[in-house]
């Protein structure tokens, strides 16, 4: 076993931050042009889609085994929108609990000052390594390339940051962030970059999964500092906790001496005991695992086991910004499971990477435009990246209506362009649209009529082109005709 | 202004002047298992065990006076040479283990002799029959945390009286204020096409021994 840094410089080092780049530079431009390359690309679509099938399959089957897996999502729903409408209470009773317990608590108004919150801690260690437990939120802050400039050699502690690192790309899933690499690509990029792979390495997942546990093992012994995020933080006991399956996450938070632990301001919830209900939604959804193989939760310090110092940094970064519009504000009930990244038709075909880097598929859609602001064509593209089937609010464990809060952003990005005198035929239909799915009943109607006109519209099953004005919105979005009776309409009457 | 009162002005400002009181939650989910999924306390145990082989863990029923011979076979069948365990394990668990060298935590191993054993023994503070899960809180004959996430195989035991039904049964036994590892199943992983390997870290070989006195 080599002590870290000990070994020759690996390219694994601070692989992230390359990554980081071209995520970067993708989120210039608006999602349908930075979609293009992944559409082109069959080799991905095939990979992604047979993946996100097999999750979306499990996922489905682990939701209809509880006889009460609608109560429990309308208690997900009631106890994150509790959370949101008391979040100064719940954030402030939290800060007291982690205090109380020995920990750290640091607020971070944006992701610079989350960044200089951590270099600043990781430098008071004096350590030159930090293992990084997979994180949405690490990433959002763009810790590892802070800690990489720095002069701090971060190490990917899980297997698809490992291949996103190796890749030099961002990640493309939220809970899987090398959902589309296949196989034989997973296995050419060990043989080239993973120290010790050895040469008749197989494609096997259960060998590649093999050589990067010899690989990433023999590297937690002197790790003296860790970075992660957390799902939940309860209020009232000042708990974090953080689900998993690989272990990644307990090896950052049992055995260095320091942990540092990065979550939004969102990731509040009321009580410990609301976790009785989230431990039953996100693993279904997520995994389709009844439970993830490993949930840890934690409170400050605990003397004798784990590490001795804990800070927890809160992060916001546009979260209050979300939080002012009520609309909006649903989004961030999210728990991040990824159920709708699963059942996404758009999100099958593009992968992760035209959302730009922090959150891929609906709930990228939905919440990067809220966080970030519609101000840029590629935040402002995001509502639009979207067919507004609907599976993903069918999915969703916190039932969020994704579509509804797209239509909502639709409207805000076109309001936000309305410098011209006439508004454009877009800004009416999104706000005839917005008032129409506002309420169900004029939905049901609406639905009923709207299947009439677009089967005359249709040609050969599909609708490629609206007439007149609406012409050139349409042009690069082609639907198939609906079926005569919607899915409300005959499950309505049975 | 720090950070901090800059986030809570936002969180105030943001939720406006009257946001009134949020509506209480509705929690018509079950608490307890329902007489479908089990009548009896055998038809707990039952569902426990046949949740926790679909978690692809190992797992057998022995009893009181059968446990020091069921860890003994279960080390000699993994042919573990050195094995961890927390200090205070029961006696009799280890009673007849023979060829076998016993390091006890504390005093603190380092991670090196943690990695360099083949195994270790624990038992658990609550277990979850629906989910097929064993709960570790650091309690008695459960040790720290390092001890069961470093060696490749994590032999649990769990008396029959610690397994309850549901997640909110266990949510309402466990104490927030310890550091709680939920453990369902051998460490895992989907990174690659989505297919399950074994994972990374943590014991890629989970046995549970059910212990009914
Ligand atoms: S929006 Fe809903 S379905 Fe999508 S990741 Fe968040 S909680 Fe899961």
């Amino acid at each position: 076993m080599t002590a870290p840094g000990a070994g020759p410089p690996d390219a694994l080092a601070s692989a992230i931050a390359p990554g980081e780049a071209a995520a970067a530079a993708s989120r210039a431009t608006r999602f349908a042009d930075a979609a293009r390359p992944a559409l082109a690309d069959t080799r991905l679509r095939r990979t992604l889609g047979a993946a996100v099938a097999a999750e979306r399959d499990r996922a489905a089957a682990a939701a209809a085994e509880p006889a009460d897996w609608e109560e429990l999502r309308e208690a997900g729903r009631a106890l994150r929108d509790a959370a949101l409408l008391d979040l100064d209470t719940h954030l402030e009773s939290l800060e007291r609990a982690v205090t109380g317990a020995g920990g750290t608590v640091h607020w971070a108004a944006d992701a610079a000052e989350a960044r200089r919150i951590v270099v600043g801690l990781v430098r008071a260690t004096g350590a030159r390594d930090v293992l990084q437990a997979p994180s949405a939120t690490v990433r959002e802050a763009g810790l590892p390339g802070a800690l990489a400039r720095a002069g701090v050699t971060v190490r990917p502690a899980g297997l698809g940051d490992l291949i996103v690192g190796l890749g030099e790309e961002a990640p493309s899933h939220l809970s899987s962030p090398a959902l589309h690499r296949d196989r034989a690509q997973v296995r050419e990029l060990f043989l080239r970059g993973l120290p010790g792979a050895p040469a008749d390495l197989s494609d096997d997942p259960a060998d590649l999964a093999g050589a990067a546990r010899a690989h990433l093992r023999d590297r937690f012994t002197g790790a003296r500092v860790a970075v992660t995020g957390a799902a939940f933080l309860a209020a009232d006991t000042g708990t974090a906790v953080l689900t998993e399956s690989g272990g990644e996450g307990r090896m950052c938070l049992t055995l260095p001496g320091t942990l540092i632990t990065v979550a939004g301001i969102d990731k509040v919830v009321p009580s410990w005991t609301d976790l009785e209900v989230l431990l039953q939604l996100l693993p279904r959804a997520s995994s389709g695992d009844r439970m993830t193989p490993y949930v840890s939760a934690w409170t400050g310090v605990h003397p004798g086991d784990g590490p001795r110092e804990f800070h927890l940094v809160l992060l916001d970064n546009g979260r209050t910004r979300a939080l002012a519009d009520e609309v909006g504000r649903a989004a961030l009930r999210c728990i991040r499971c990824s159920a709708c990244l699963n059942v996404c038709p758009v999100y099958e075909r593009t992968g992760g990477g035209p959302y730009g880097p922090v959150l891929p598929g609906p709930v990228g859609a939905m919440l990067t435009p809220q966080l970030r602001g519609v101000e840029s064509a590629a935040n402002a593209s995001l509502p639009f990246a979207s067919t507004l089937c609907g599976a993903c609010a069918d999915v969703c464990p916190v039932k969020i209506d994704i579509p509804a809060i797209l239509v909502h952003l639709r409207g805000t990005v076109v309001e936000s362009r309305r410098a011209r005198p006439v508004p454009t035929p877009e800004l009416v239909l999104m706000r005839g649209l917005a008032w129409t799915m506002g309420d169900a009943r004029r939905y049901r109607l609406a639905v009923r009529r709207g299947t009439r006109w677009a089967r005359l519209l249709s040609r050969g099953g599909r609708i490629r082109r609206l007439p007149g004005l609406l012409g050139k919105w349409t042009d690069a979005r082609d639907v198939p005709a609906p079926p005569a009776r919607s899915f409300r309409d005959w499950q309505g009457r049975r | 202004m720090s950070s901090r009162d800059e986030i809570l002005r936002r969180v105030r400002d943001a939720l406006g002047g009257d946001r009134g009181t949020a509506p209480p939650v509705p929690r018509g989910y079950a608490r307890r298992l329902t007489a479908a999924e089990a009548a009896t306390r055998a038809d707990v145990l039952a569902l426990f065990t046949e949740r926790v082989a679909e978690n692809r863990a190992t797992v057998r029923h022995v009893a009181a006076d059968e446990v020091g011979t069921a860890v003994a076979a279960a080390l000699w069948g993994r042919e573990a040479k050195q094995i961890v365990v927390p200090a205070d394990l029961p006696f009799g668990w280890l009673a007849e283990l023979e060829g076998v060298r016993a390091l006890a935590d504390p005093p603190v191993l380092d991670a090196e002799t943690l990695a360099a054993s083949d195994a270790v023994v624990t038992g658990c503070a609550a277990a979850v029959a629906l989910t097929g899960t064993v709960v570790l809180d650091g309690g008695r004959a459960q040790g720290r945390r390092a001890l069961t996430l470093v060696p490749d195989y994590h032999l649990c035991v769990v008396h029959a009286d610690q397994i309850a039904g549901t997640v909110p049964e266990v949510v309402a036994r466990l104490d927030p204020a310890r550091p709680l590892t939920w453990i369902s199943g051998p460490s895992a992983t989907r990174d690659v096409e989505s297919v399950r390997a074994p994972g990374p870290h943590g014991p890629r070989h989970l046995e549970i021994l059910v212990v009914e006195d």
